[in-house]
């Protein structure tokens, strides 16, 4: 964990937070948030990993004062986010990937202005801290460009600005690379890196659907599911906790309905290939010698493999083994 | 990329971060001029807007002032309709661009930004006004340099500080309405984007902008006078035609109306805003542009 910048206060704290959204028209209630506890210290960068419908936004709305719990505790620099959300906010910037900020009418160095002075940045500061955002992010040459005018990985390079051009202590990014080229998602990750780095004491919340980018950014990742954390580590100690075995995938045709297990080692399915017809099946073998004995026990139940490849324990083998499914991964096939 | 962030936070990096200074008065001030200023260069950037606020409202007013010519009324009407077209210009941006502003924050997703800034809501809601009507009063120029050099219409003997005086009272009372209207827009969505369409006309009828409300008779005059838009109407022509204007109500209570107006008008704009934002963390909607 990286160390607190001397406060003890942790830069975010959950205890037992929930949330349950009314049925819309008769459906039963969603249970986004089913009891979370999370301690972010100071000076992290820390992720939040889970799947589609997991809670990851929810618990962002929350902690941005843009959602009531239903119960339970969130504090962010200290300051309750009901009771105190006015405090809060003075603290924290929020950036979330393909969002639309700003007015198409405006321009680049115009909008972020315009954004700095909703969080009180005084004028001279903020013409200042502007530039150089421009600058560092490689805006420079959109500047005096309107916004209607940009492309998606412009406009989004642009928000990603604007959620710094008020120099927040708390950082929430909500999957801030989505839609990126791989250039610039890289650029900007490398960004975030540098003003954690150079700015102690600064957090940032982090959630994203790429792994890799968790696995390379964060300090700490919580990975949660149906509203729950379930395990809550840095990366190498997550991978660690799967460790011990190979990871296998395999190619196959013609699965059984249900198929959950080969040979009592459980399965999961990553996403079919309908062109070829075929799914890929993803195990975990505590001994790389069992492989040809599972390979016989899928051709006994007339399965075939049409490809098989291993590799190194990764971030989302973690994921997949807590979990129980990859972040995109569908349930068994029918 | 390579280029050093310290200067983001300009001088050494605190132990633990410094407090934060963005609140208060300085605050506001910053957010209603921030917003102000979209609103201010939006207009001078697209000429299109210049003909279809500018331009068009004006043409409503043009066909009156032929008709009362036609029709050989007496000089004042046509001051009257004047009048009635200038002030349908701030109307129109009341109407559409203050009330309807929020609901498309909304579908743009900007609304989450807003809430989630620490600037006063009702800073946004003021900034969108005055930029509004900034924005407005280049345009109803176009309107009073139809009525002085196309039609050469007259007026009587005024004082301009009363001029300007009820001026502004008519505009803080009719841009704290549309304060009002935005919440309201945003809480019934398209349902009341639709009433207020269907209002639109109703309005300018009940409101006299065309013509001297008076001759709407009692009744009408009564439904009338519950309108911000009708007792400025009537109170600027009453400035600034004297006895010629038929006026509604004597101008001092019209200003005090006017006044009471505005008071109420940000105050329920203030409630409203209030009661919106807690609803949409409630319920978790309104914030999302697909609810």
């Amino acid at each position: 964990m990286a160390p607190s910048h001397g406060s003890e206060i942790p830069a975010v704290e959950t205890r037992g937070l929930k949330r349950v959204f009314k049925g819309a028209r008769g459906s039963p209630e969603v249970v986004a948030l089913a009891g979370v506890d999370l301690r972010i210290e100071r000076g992290e960068i820390f992720g939040l990993l889970g799947p589609n419908g997991a809670g990851k936004t929810t618990a962002i709305k929350i902690l941005n004062t843009l959602l009531y719990p239903t119960s339970g505790e969130a504090r962010v620099a200290g300051h309750d986010v009901v009771r105190e959300s006015a405090e809060v906010r003075r603290r924290i910037a929020l950036v979330s990937g393909g969002e639309a900020s700003g007015y198409g009418i405006l321009n680049v160095r115009e909008c972020l202005w315009m954004f700095s002075q909703f969080y009180g940045v005084p004028r001279v500061e903020a013409n200042a801290r502007v530039d150089r955002l421009i600058a560092t992010l490689g805006l420079a040459d959109l500047a005096k460009t309107r916004i209607n005018r940009l492309s998606t990985g412009q406009r989004q390079r642009m928000n990603f600005a604007r959620g710094f051009v008020s120099d927040p202590e708390i950082l929430f990014l909500d999957e801030p690379t989505l839609g990126m080229d791989v250039t610039a998602a890289r650029e900007l990750r490398e960004f975030v890196l540098q003003w954690v780095r150079e700015q102690p004491g600064r957090t940032v919340l982090l959630t994203t659907h790429y792994m890799a980018e968790a696995d390379l950014m964060c300090d700490r990742i919580a990975i949660i599911d149906r509203g729950r954390t379930l395990a809550c580590d840095t990366p190498a100690a997550l991978r660690r906790s799967v460790e011990g075995g190979q990871h296998v995938e395999l190619e196959v045709l013609g699965v059984p309905e249900g198929l959950a297990d080969v040979d009592g080692i459980p399965v999961t399915w990553g996403a079919p290939h309908p062109e070829r017809g075929t799914h890929t099946m993803k195990l975990r073998l505590a001994d790389g010698g069992r492989l040809p004995l599972v390979l016989r026990a899928l051709d006994a139940r007339g399965v075939a493999v049409r490809g098989v490849s291993t590799r190194e324990t990764s971030l989302e083998d973690a994921f997949i083994a807590i979990v129980g499914r990859g972040l995109d991964d569908s349930e068994a096939p029918r | 990329m390579s280029q050093a962030l310290g200067t983001i936070a300009p001088g050494a990096a605190p132990a633990v971060p410094r407090g934060p200074r963005n609140r208060g008065v300085r605050l506001f001030v910053q957010t209603l001029l921030a917003r102000t200023y979209v609103r201010v260069v939006g207009s001078l950037r697209e000429p299109t807007w210049m003909i279809s606020d500018a331009l068009f409202p004006n043409l409503g007013m043009c066909a009156f002032v032929l008709l009362y010519r036609a029709l050989k009324a007496p000089a004042s009407y046509e001051a009257l309709a004047l009048i009635g077209g200038v002030l349908t210009t701030y109307w129109i941006n009341v109407l559409w661009g203050m009330g309807a502003q929020l609901y498309w924050e909304k579908q743009q997703g900007q609304l989450q930004l807003y809430f989630a800034a620490p600037c006063s809501r009702l800073a946004i809601l003021t900034g969108m006004a005055l930029g509004g009507l900034v924005a407005t009063v280049l345009r109803s120029l176009v309107g009073v340099a139809i009525g002085i050099w196309v039609f050469h219409i007259q007026v009587a003997p005024f004082s301009p500080w009363v001029l300007a005086g009820v001026f502004v009272l008519t505009m803080v009372a009719l841009y704290a309405l549309g304060m009002t209207l935005s919440s309201l827009f945003l809480l019934y969505g398209r349902e009341a984007w639709h009433t207020a369409n269907a209002l639109q006309e109703p309005v300018y009828f009940l409101s006299g902008l065309y013509f001297p409300i008076r001759t709407l008779g009692t009744l009408g005059m009564v439904a009338a006078g519950i309108l911000p838009l009708t007792l400025g109407t009537d109170a600027l022509r009453q400035v600034l035609l004297g006895a010629s204007a038929h006026g509604l109500l004597p101008l001092g209570l019209e200003c005090l109306a006017l006044g009471g107006f505005a008071v109420l008008f940000l105050w329920l704009a203030s409630v409203s805003m209030r009661y919106l934002e807690s609803l949409s963390k409630r319920e978790g909607r309104l914030t999302q542009r697909w609810q």
